[in-house]
């Protein structure tokens, strides 16, 4: 399963790229990998504000819906809605899929995340 | 998955990067490579799918045709010896305990395929219903083992593998004692993905080389190992129902539309009188198609609304891979029933507009 490095990962298998105040969001390649084909992506409403924990959008898979989390509080800037248009885009390249892009609330809230090499161990005990 | 029940195939699995689930207690492959690729292979050319978890239960004896014609809801008396019949059991309600294939081998030798969940259910209530009929009934679940190949490109290779002419098997029919790669095998011309194939049981211990040689017959014809996840999203489609969904104790074959295979004329059977009075009564609720207007999956147990309040709930819904729709099967009020009739899938807490439509959603390609 591909780990990038530079990201950081929830426990929920969730990626979050920084770049200065703002965030991308998506889920992990062992995500879509355990999901299988992913068929449908529901994103949030530009502008909403999430907590970290809240639902930040939906993907199905041709067996099951999955609520997908934002790992830290955020305000949606922009949500990517070629995923919606063509779910299969986060199947091929889950780290270039992007969910959304928000503003950062709390940069402390990142120290808690797990970073690659840490996610990887995280990995091989699932 | 080390309490659960194993097919033959379970320890060749990794080999081929099955992912495993838990299904009505049997760890089986609900996908190989993916959903889609698999379900696409059947469509297109042809898959081969594990189904050992099947039960099969032979009724023989002086009595098993009337104690049969008893038990079940279709009309034995027409079916010829080597044919296939699709039928219901059903309880004194008329709900179906199971739905299953009978197989004719003469009028005091049947061998009947019924669901894994059901198994000794079935079985219980059967020996429960012998009563006066000399029949011995004897439960061989756990000695075979079932493969289905299924496509348009089944027959040509299984042909393969066998000198008996497989275009002689019509379409719900059987042979028994073919050989296939050298395997004595119980070959039917029967499936459950709406399209042509076969389903062929075996001695379990036979089951790893057939499926090995099966696989390597096909492997220039486009043929990949399916799971159970591409064998609900082709039945589906299909139209064809499933136990547990579409139908069980709580739903009649009527209300599940599948009155096709209940013979009120052939004489008594368990279940007929309740099954009367509700057709004399009118279905107060229906099996129907639906296809989503609002962009969301529906899935099973989901609310169905209409007139601001719940009329029924989806029994089955997917994306279907072959129409690229979200689509489903729902049990709902009669009333609401009719072909174009809107309704609402309630959808994570929202109503989501969906219209009622044919519920063969694919057409069938059965070679007859």
């Amino acid at each position: 399963m591909k780990v990038l490095e530079g990201l950081y990962y929830s426990k929920d298998h969730e990626w979050v790229k920084v770049e200065g105040d703002k965030v991308y969001i998506g889920i992990t390649d062992y995500a879509q990998h355990s999901l299988g084909n992913i068929v449908y992506v529901e994103l949030p409403e530009v502008g909403s504000e999430l907590s970290a924990g809240d639902v930040l959008g939906v993907v199905e898979s041709v067996k099951a819906a999955s609520d997908v989390y934002t790992p830290v509080d955020i305000k949606v800037l922009e949500v990517n809605n070629s995923l919606v248009e063509d779910p299969s885009l986060i199947n091929n390249d889950p780290y270039g899929s992007w969910m959304v892009i928000a503003e950062l609330k709390d940069k402390s809230q990142l120290d808690k995340l797990m970073k690659a090499d840490e996610y990887r161990k995280f990995l091989e005990e699932e | 998955m080390d309490n659960l029940k194993k097919t033959p195939l379970y320890e060749i699995y990794p080999k081929y990067n099955a992912k495993i689930i838990d299904f009505a207690g049997w760890a089986m492959p609900v996908q190989f490579e993916s959903i889609i690729s698999e379900h696409e292979a059947v469509r297109n050319a042809a898959g081969l799918f594990d189904v050992s978890h099947m039960g099969e239960i032979i009724v023989k004896g002086k009595d098993a045709f009337p104690f049969l014609q008893n038990l079940l809801t279709n009309d034995l008396s027409k079916l010829n010896d080597n044919q296939v019949l699709y039928t219901f059991m059903c309880n004194h309600n008329g709900g179906a305990i199971d739905d299953l294939l009978v197989y004719k081998y003469s009028n005091n030798y049947y061998l009947l395929v019924v669901n894994a969940a059901n198994i000794e259910k079935d079985y219980k209530w059967m020996l429960n219903n012998a009563g006066i009929y000399k029949v011995e009934i004897e439960n061989v679940s756990d000695k075979i083992a079932e493969l289905a190949i299924q496509g348009p490109k089944a027959e040509e290779i299984l042909q393969k593998l066998t000198d008996e002419d497989l275009s002689q098997i019509k379409f719900f029919y059987f042979k028994d004692k073919v050989k296939i790669a050298g395997v004595e095998c119980l070959v039917s011309r029967t499936g459950y993905t709406g399209e042509d194939g076969f389903e062929i049981y075996m001695p379990n211990e036979h089951a790893v080389t057939l499926w090995e040689k099966i696989l390597e017959a096909g492997k220039d014809y486009g043929l990949k190992p399916a799971g159970l996840g591409a064998r609900d999203t082709l039945r589906f489609e299909a139209g064809l129902p499933l136990y547990g969904n579409e139908l069980g104790e709580d739903i009649t074959p009527l209300e599940a539309g599948l009155g096709f295979f209940v013979k009120f004329d052939k004489g008594n059977f368990i279940g007929k009188d309740a099954l009367l009075k509700q057709k004399e009564q009118g279905l107060k609720r229906k099996l129907v198609g639906f296809e989503m207007i609002d962009n969301g999956i529906p899935r099973h147990g989901y609310e169905v609304h209409a007139d601001n309040q719940k009329i029924g709930y989806v029994t089955t819904g997917y994306f279907s891979p072959t129409l690229k729709k979200n689509i489903g099967l729902a049990l709902i009020d009669s009333k609401y029933a009719q072909i174009g009739n809107q309704i609402e899938v309630i959808i994570r807490n929202k109503p989501l507009k969906a219209v009622i439509v044919d519920k063969n959603f694919y057409k069938k390609n059965y070679k007859k």
